[in-house]
C-alpha cells in the first residue's frame, strides 16, 4: 500500500489496539471492565506527511500518539517503523529507537522540568545519547536549536516558569528535535495556547517540516487547526478510525456522517453566517467507552442510520483517490459542505 | 551583536528568597545557628570538665562567684558543661539520624513509586512489617543483644524513621510519576534510574526538606524520652533527654538542673518547628 504522497511509507500501524484494564465497583467487588481506548487503528505515513488525527475528548488520541511511540504497551497491533517492528522490540531496544521518534506535548509548562534550565532540559536527549559528546558541543547544539525555534540561545539559563506558554511549547519542541527524529508526533501541540500563539506554533512546526523533512502525526481536537497543516487526516472516534481522508477532500466533500458534523461544528467567526450554518445533526454524548455501542460505533448519534449499522461493524473501505471511510452508506449519502462562508466573502470582496 | 547569557532563577532560590522575608524562620535559623556554635565551641571554653566533681560545690544554685554559671548537680558536676556536651549528643543524633532516613526513605520510596506494580508492593509490605514492630520492644531488644551504645541508639531511631520518609516519598512520586515532564523523558529515552535521579528527586525535596526539619526535633525527643527511661546515653555522657531525667529526680531541691536542660532542648524543637513552618511556606508559595 503506498501512501497519499506516493512515496514509501516510513510509519505503518496495522490493527494497532489499546485496552486498559480498570477495577470498578466497590471495596469488596473485584470486577474488571476493559476500556478499548484504542481498537483496530492502521495507517499509512510517508516522509515528510503530515498526518492530522480529529476527534472528540476521550476517544483515544493521545493513547494512539503513546502506543506508537511504546510509551504504553498495545493488546494488538503492529507498529512499522522503516520496516521494524516496535511493538516485538524489549525496553532497550525500544529505547534506543527513540531518537527516531519524538513526541511534543499538550501542556506546555508541565512537559518541562521545573527544576531544571532549559539548557538542560534540550540537552537532556542529547546526553542520554551521546554520553561522550564534549559540554561545549552539546552546549552548542542546545543554541542552534533555540535559535531554530525562535527562542533567544542567551536564555539558556533560564528556568521553565520564567517563559510564556508559547516559548514553553517552542523549548519541548527544541527539545523533540535535537536528536534529529524523522517523526514527531505532536499530541495537541496548541490547544493550551492562545489563538494568535497558536498560529505561530503551527506555522513554525511547518517551517521545520519542510526544513528537516520531518514526518508529523499532528493530534487535535480542532478542525481548523488541523486544516492548516495536514495532508492527510485521520478522524477518531470511541477508539475506531471514522475516516482518513486528503485534507481538502474531507473538508470538502467527507465522507462519513461524523466527519461532515465535524466540519459543520467548527465555528464561523461571523454571526450572521453562523445563524445561516446548518445545525451538525449530532444529538446526545459519545457513549461510554466501557459499553460502546454493538455494529458501528456511531450508530446511536448518526442521522443518517439504517437497520444494518446496529448489527454490523463497518470496515474501513478505501474509496476513490486512496480516502478511506467506515460507513456502510458513504456511497449513498452525500455530505458536501456548502462552503456558505466562504462563498459570502468572496461575493463581499 | 550576541547578547550575553541571561541568568534564570530557579525555583530554589525563589524558595530562598521567600524564606529570608519569613522573619520568625530566620531569627529560629540564627538562634540555631548559635546554639550549634556555642554547643560544639562551649566546651572547649569553659574551664569545668563534664566529669570533675566539684566537692566544694555540690547542689549550689547558678552563681558567677563559684563560677558555676548554671549551677551545680548533686554530685558537683557544671550544669552549664554538661548541656552544652548533652547538647552536642543530642544534635548530633538528631542530624546523624535524620540524614540516614532522608537517605535511605528518598531512595527507597522513590524507587517503589517509580518502579510500581510487584516491586513496589513487596517494598511497601516491607515497610508495613517493620512499621508494626513495637519500636521501645525493638530498642530493648538491640539493648539486650549489643548492650548500651551510642551506635545502637541511632540504629534503632534511623530504622523506625525512615519509613516514614519512605511512605512520604512513594506518595510524591506516584504522583510525580504520570507528568507530562517525566514521560517527556521516556520518550527521550531517558533510563528508569536516571528518571528518577534527574526529574523524581529533584521535584521532591521540598516536600522531603520540610518534613526533614519536622523530624530533627522529633528525633530529639526520642532520644530524649529513651535517655529519660535510662535506655539512652550512658554516664559520664549525658544529652538534654539524659539531663531533663536527672534534674527532675532533683526538681525541687534543685530546680536549675532541670531548668537549663529543659530550656536549651525546648529552643532548639521550636527552632526547628519554625524553620520548618518558613520552608513550608517558602517552597509552596500556592498551598499557604
Amino acid at each position: 500500500m503506498k501512501s497519499a504522497t506516493g512515496t514509501e511509507a516510513v510509519l505503518r500501524v496495522q490493527d494497532l489496539a489499546v485496552h486498559f484494564q480498570v477495577h470498578k465497583g466497590g471495596l469488596m467487588s473485584n470486577k474488571i471492565s476493559v476500556l478499548k481506548a484504542v481498537d483496530g487503528i492502521s495507517f499509512d505515513l510517508a516522509a515528510g506527511e503530515t498526518l492530522g488525527v480529529v476527534g472528540e475528548s476521550g476517544c483515544g488520541k493521545s493513547t494512539l500518539a503513546r502506543a506508537i511511540l511504546g510509551l504504553i504497551r498495545p493488546q494488538r497491533g503492529r507498529v512499522l517503523w522503516l520496516g521494524e517492528n516496535l511493538t516485538g522490540l524489549d525496553d532497550e531496544a525500544l529505547r534506543k529507537k527513540r531518537k527516531e521518534l519524538q513526541i511534543v506535548f499538550q501542556d506546555p509548562l508541565a512537559s518541562l522540568n521545573p527544576r531544571m534550565t532549559v539548557g538542560d532540559i534540550i540537552a537532556e536527549p542529547l546526553k542520554t545519547f551521546y554520553p561522550k559528546f564534549a559540554k561545549v558541543q552539546v552546549e552548542e547544539r542546545v543554541r542552534g536549536m533555540m535559535k531554530m525555534v525562535g527562542l533567544l540561545p542567551n536564555q539558556i539559563n533560564r528556568y521553565p516558569h520564567e517563559f510564556s506558554g508559547g516559548q514553553c511549547q517552542r523549548i519541548g519542541i527544541a527539545r523533540a528535535l535535537v536528536l534529529n527524529p524523522r517523526l514527531i508526533i505532536c499530541d495537541e501541540p496548541v490547544s493550551a495556547l492562545d489563538v494568535s500563539i497558536q498560529a505561530q506554533i503551527v506555522n513554525l512546526l511547518k517551517d521545520l517540516q519542510k526544513k528537516l523533512r520531518l514526518s508529523l502525526i499532528f493530534i487535535a481536537h480542532d478542525l481548523s487547526v488541523v486544516k492548516h497543516i495536514s495532508d492527510r487526516v485521520m478522524v477518531m472516534y470511541l477508539g475506531k478510525a471514522m475516516e482518513i481522508a486528503r485534507q481538502g477532500a474531507l473538508y470538502r466533500k467527507p465522507l462519513h456522517p461524523y466527519t461532515s458534523a465535524l466540519v459543520k461544528a467548527v465555528p464561523v467567526p461571523d454571526p450572521e453566517i453562523a445563524r445561516q450554518q446548518p445545525d451538525t445533526g449530532l444529538t446526545g454524548d459519545m457513549p461510554s467507552p466501557f459499553e460502546p455501542p454493538q455494529g458501528c460505533v456511531f450508530h446511536t448519534r448518526c442521522p443518517f442510520v439504517v437497520k444494518r449499522c446496529k448489527v454490523e461493524v463497518p470496515p474501513l473501505r478505501r474509496m476513490e483517490n486512496d480516502d478511506w471511510v467506515a460507513c456502510h452508506c458513504a456511497e449513498e449519502l452525500d455530505l458536501t459542505i456548502r462552503r456558505v462562508a466562504v462563498r459570502k466573502r468572496n461575493q463581499d470582496e | 551583536m550576541e547578547l550575553g547569557d541571561i541568568r534564570g532563577r530557579s525555583p530554589w532560590e525563589d524558595a530562598w528568597h521567600r524564606l529570608l522575608k519569613n522573619r520568625a524562620a530566620v531569627f529560629s535559623a540564627f538562634i540555631m545557628a548559635a546554639m550549634i556554635l556555642v554547643v560544639i565551641i562551649g566546651p572547649w571554653l569553659i574551664s569545668w570538665e563534664a566529669d570533675f566533681t566539684d566537692w566544694d560545690n555540690t547542689s549550689t544554685g547558678p552563681s558567677l562567684s563559684t563560677g558555676h554559671w548554671f549551677g551545680t548537680d548533686a554530685v558537683g558536676r557544671d550544669i552549664l558543661v554538661r548541656t552544652l556536651e548533652g547538647g552536642r549528643i543530642s544534635l548530633l543524633v538528631g542530624f546523624v539520624a535524620t540524614l540516614v532516613s532522608l537517605v535511605i526513605g528518598v531512595t527507597y520510596g522513590s524507587i517503589a513509586g517509580f518502579y510500581g506494580g510487584i516491586t513496589d508492593r513487596v517494598m511497601m509490605r516491607i515497610v508495613d512489617i517493620i512499621y508494626a514492630l513495637p519500636f521501645m520492644f525493638f530498642v530493648i531488644l538491640l539493648m539486650v543483644v549489643f548492650g548500651r551504645n551510642i551506635i545502637l541508639i541511632f540504629v534503632a531511631i534511623g530504622a523506625v524513621n525512615w519509613l516514614d520518609m519512605a511512605r512520604i516519598v512513594r506518595g510524591q512520586t506516584l504522583s510525580l510519576k504520570n507528568t507530562e515532564f517525566v514521560e517527556a523523558a521516556q520518550a527521550c529515552g531517558v533510563g528508569r534510574l536516571d528518571i528518577i535521579r534527574r526529574h523524581i528527586v529533584p521535584n521532591l525535596l521540598g516536600v522531603v526538606m520540610v518534613y526533614v526539619t519536622l523530624t530533627i526535633p522529633q528525633v530529639i525527643l526520642v532520644e530524649s524520652f529513651l535517655s529519660f527511661l535510662g535506655l539512652g546515653v550512658q554516664e559520664p555522657m549525658s544529652s538534654w533527654g539524659a539531663l531533663v531525667n536527672d534534674g527532675a529526680q532533683d526538681m525541687e531541691s534543685a530546680p536549675w538542673t532541670l531548668i537549663f536542660p529543659a530550656v536549651f532542648l525546648t529552643v532548639t524543637l521550636y527552632c526547628f518547628n519554625y524553620i520548618g513552618d518558613g520552608l513550608r511556606d517558602a517552597l509552596d508559595p500556592k498551598d499557604r
